[in-house]
């Protein structure tokens, strides 16, 4: 008995020992596998200097692009196919979440090679921060429309810019006074730290919002719509991947949230999806945000995501919101 | 010479434990506390400020909506799962522990294993719908999260309450039946008062549990930052406010930090509990 | 006789509270089984999920949540029984003591948001482990380390103390008593403690978001070198678990069948916990029984 008992502390012992050389091992491996993707690419961008083709040299490394969970989903599929591309097959792309502020965050501090952003870095990274802001290269990949919907029995299906801003300031409190059913409006919001909520309020409104009481806030779309779907005199604003027949619609102005709208500038509620470099990107990561631009990826992987290519824009916007056309 | 492997094993073990727990600790007071430090926010005004407009032209970092929120959600919480988990600790010990310790026990410890993220998607699709259409509001707010928190936490208060009745001294109950008291008068004259401070021990882990409850709180409550004023009206917790804003915002922002200090003060509150916690076994032993 | 009466009431009001919970935990756990049963199939369970289209399943989701648990527990389960041990045993009475289990306590009863976002910052980005594996399981193991020193205290305090004095009356040395007589007592209650621990590493998804991060790599589960990166058993690769996949399908889901998955998702997560559960029961008796009958 004695003797098991001993050979069972021998195991546990082992196991820690084992849990240490691992844990050891896996530290020099953690040192090691950023350092590798760290010095992979200035390798792979010096023969990429040297000789005129680049693409005598294979490229190698790997990126990781973090931020906004709205972006998530695109560039996770767009790195699915660029992985999958011959040519490209040394590169590995890990996509992950978190939120535009964490990625402008670990980008800005080089624990990410790219930031992706639902808003600009100038508007997160202000006063002291703002040199920060400056270091950061945009990459404009997709156009992202917004627009406002309600509960599907509210009997409302446009509203005018004065009512919207009626309605989230609060002097609106009742469907009927826009012309639609006796009901009272309830407001699910973003939180007014949110990238959204800022497009809206920036694009649809004209003026910043402050968090009414009783007004819900959530910062999923999957949970925003399902509250709007749900809840009887619902009023919130969704991107347009969300939209579907659970929900009403509303037209702005009298002009309807459509792609076409959005390329012409007839629709003015849509934000630029960014994805953030420090300085310029090195080889490998261009050669990603290149692909993320090309052709074919703009006209199938973003607009099947419901995203609008940037290539289609008619028209462009600058930070201020300056509108020129193209 | 074993001895001495051994007691190297342990010390190094507790090393490793005292480490974390200062850095963590260190590394949360740091953040926390650069709001008054190096912003200008001062402690008053985060304690007692009741606007929380940290991207307003003129920041306001009032937090007393979120502390407000916190305190009634877990105490509400605390409120229905007591009488529940005592009752539910006397029908295992006192009434029937054959089909308590069988059946009831395992399915509650069952409920401390549901991931929060599930009881939040519940509480979405079940509790929040019922209340809508039972009360005026819709549905979201203070009473939605205790709901959904008394669920959580009822294994806490439960588990505490039945080890404390089962450590009870059988002499004690005898002699009052001996007496000829009946069950209940055992129950509520001489079990109950003997064993208070256990089961407030179990009531305060439940409320310390609520009150750093995330996920599931999150998706019920409505997140206005605004003291509601009712129990279907959207409300904030401290740690709601910090799933939903922690991502959208940059390190080192000024809004970043004061999220930091939500979170300094969530881990004072731990303290404080743990302490209420410890005043009250002390009262129990002696 | 009026005694009486309040008795039989009293009892009564306990015994359909009793029912009431029982019909709660009922209630829930059909809720989430029908929902969600339909939608589990072989298929469910092995594929990987899919974006925009339907007919995703949970595969890498799931062997990410058991082999997460897996590094965990190897880095917990020393970690824990040591510091454990010393709690029990080693430390004197003492103030600095005493802190210590102050201390342990807070930091198990710590809000697993802040624990994700210590793991971030300092985790994540100090120690450079990027999103990974390990990063998740140092991060769990900051919340499940206090849980598994409290049980491996509490079992070596529960062991009769005549054992004990027995042990070391016999001219055996401290650590040797502890290892060879104590340890064997109290082991089926700190197996069947840890197992239960386990179960809270698998429902885990707010620590894990920052730490571990949300998207899994496409794995290659022909590949078992544990260096490749495409390998499942790489520790440096993210993971999203099967706890942190739900949260995100609710929340930015864009497949159509979203609400079955997650659906079906919840019922292949509880069902998994119920089985640690009933398993950690029974393990804890038959490694009880083994070990006393083999005394």
């Amino acid at each position: 008995m004695k003797k098991s008992m001993t050979l069972l502390m021998t195991v546990v012992l082992g196991l820690t020992l084992a849990a240490c050389g691992s844990n050891n091992g896996n530290n020099a491996n953690g040192a090691a596998s950023p350092s590798e993707s760290a010095s992979a690419s200035p390798s792979a961008s010096a023969p990429a200097s040297e000789s005129p083709s680049p693409s005598a040299e294979k490229l190698t490394g790997s990126i990781l692009a973090t931020g906004s969970s709205a972006l998530q989903p695109l560039v996770e599929q767009v790195a699915q196919k660029f992985m999958a591309e011959e040519e490209y097959s040394g590169i590995t792309v890990q996509v992950q979440g978190g939120g535009s502020g964490t990625g402008l965050t670990q980008v800005s501090d080089g624990q990410a090679d790219i930031g992706n952003s639902d808003i600009f870095a100038e508007e997160k990274f202000k006063d002291a921060d703002a040199p920060k802001a400056a270091e950061l290269v945009d990459h404009q990949v997709a156009v992202v429309g917004m627009a406002a919907v309600a509960h599907p029995e509210v009997g409302v299906d446009n509203l005018t810019k004065q009512q919207l801003v009626d309605i989230f300031t609060g002097k609106i409190t009742n469907w009927k006074d826009v012309g639609g059913a006796d009901q009272e409006i309830v407001i699910i919001n973003r939180p007014s730290s949110s990238g959204t909520r800022k497009t809206f309020e920036t694009y649809a409104l004209g003026t910043t919002t402050e968090d009414l009481p009783g007004s819900i806030q959530q910062d999923s779309s999957g949970t925003v719509h399902k509250l709007v779907a749900e809840t009887p005199g619902a009023i919130s604003y969704l991107a347009l991947s969300y939209l579907d027949d659970k929900i009403q619609v509303l037209k702005y102005d009298g002009v309807e949230p459509t792609v076409e709208n959005i390329t012409t500038g007839k629709f003015p509620v849509w934000a630029y999806e960014h994805m953030y470099t420090k300085g310029e990107p090195n080889p490998v990561v261009k050669a990603f945000l290149d692909y993320m631009m090309s052709e074919e990826v703009q006209n199938t992987d973003v607009t099947e995501l419901n995203f609008i290519p940037v290539t289609s824009m008619q028209i462009v916007r600058d930070i201020d919101g300056n509108i020129t056309q193209k | 010479m074993e001895e001495l492997r051994g007691k190297a094993y342990v010390y190094a073990c507790i090393l490793v434990l005292i480490v974390t727990i200062f850095s963590i600790v260190y590394f949360i007071a740091v953040r926390g506390l650069s709001p008054f430090l190096s912003d200008g926010v001062g402690i008053g005004e985060m304690l007692f400020g009741k606007t929380w407009a940290p991207d307003a032209d003129v920041p306001l970092y009032g937090a007393l909506p979120f502390l407000f929120g916190s305190f009634s959600t877990s105490l509400l919480a605390a409120l229905i799962a007591a009488p529940l988990g005592f009752c539910a600790s006397i029908f295992m010990t006192e009434i029937m522990p054959k089909l308590g310790k069988t059946v009831l026990q395992p399915a509650i410890e069952l409920l401390a294993g549901i991931p929060s993220v599930v009881y939040g998607f519940v509480g979405l699709s079940v509790i929040v719908p019922f209340l809508r259409d039972t009360f005026p509001g819709q549905g979201i707010g203070i009473l939605a999260g205790g709901i959904v928190l008394s669920i959580m936490i009822l294994p806490t208060v439960t588990t505490i309450s039945t080890d404390a009745l089962r450590s009870l001294p059988s002499g004690l109950k005898e002699g009052s039946y001996a007496l000829g008291a009946t069950r209940w008068q055992t129950i509520s004259r001489i079990v109950l008062p003997t064993m208070l401070p256990s089961l407030l021990t179990g009531i305060v882990l439940g409320i310390a549990r609520a009150f750093g409850e995330a996920l599931a709180v999150q998706m019920v409550i409505g997140n206005a930052p605004h003291i509601p004023g009712s129990l279907f009206e959207s409300a904030s917790t401290l740690t709601s406010i910090i799933t939903l804003s922690m991502g959208n915002t940059t390190l080192g922002s000024p809004h970043n930090n004061a999220l930091w200090s939500l979170a300094l003060f969530l881990l004072i509150m731990t303290f404080v509990f743990v302490f209420i916690v410890r005043l009250l076994e002390r009262r129990a032993v002696r | 006789m009026r005694a009486k009466t309040v008795d039989r009431i009293a009892t009564g009001v306990i015994v359909v509270i009793a029912a009431l919970i029982l019909a709660v935990l009922a209630g829930l756990l059909a809720f989430l089984l029908i929902r969600g049963l339909g939608h589990i199939s072989f298929d469910f369970l092995t594929s990987p999920p899919q974006t925009i289209k339907a007919g995703g399943g949970i595969g890498p989701q799931l062997f990410n949540s058991l082999f997460l648990l897996v590094l965990t527990m190897i880095i917990t389960i020393p970690l824990g029984l040591g510091a454990g041990i010393y709690m029990s045993e080693y430390a004197k009475e003492n103030r600095f003591t005493s802190f210590i289990r102050l201390v342990v306590e807070v930091l198990s009863s710590f809000p697993s948001i802040v624990i994700g976002l210590f793991g971030l910052l300092v985790i994540v980005n100090t120690f450079n482990l990027g999103f990974s594996l390990l990063s998740g399981a140092l991060a769990l193991t900051v919340f499940n380390l206090p849980m598994m020193v409290r049980i491996t205290e509490q079992s070596l305090r529960s062991v009769p103390k005549e054992q004990k004095e027995a042990g070391l009356a016999l001219g055996i040395s401290r650590w040797k008593t502890i290892t060879s007589i104590m340890l064997p007592v109290a082991l089926p209650a700190i197996v069947t403690g840890t197992i239960l621990t386990a179960g809270r590493v698998f429902g885990e998804a707010a620590a894990l978001l920052f730490t571990a991060g949300m998207s899994s790599p496409r794995l290659d589960f022909t590949d078992w070198n544990p260096f490749s990166p495409t390998s499942p058993l790489n520790p440096m690769r993210p993971a999203e678990t099967l706890a942190v996949h739900i949260w995100k399908i609710n929340s930015e889901g864009l497949a159509p069948d979203a609400s079955e998955i997650a659906a079906g998702a919840s019922a292949v997560l509880v069902i998994t916990v119920l089985l640690f559960n009933l398993g950690a029961r029974w393990f804890g008796r038959f490694l009880y029984r083994k070990l006393t009958a083999s005394k």
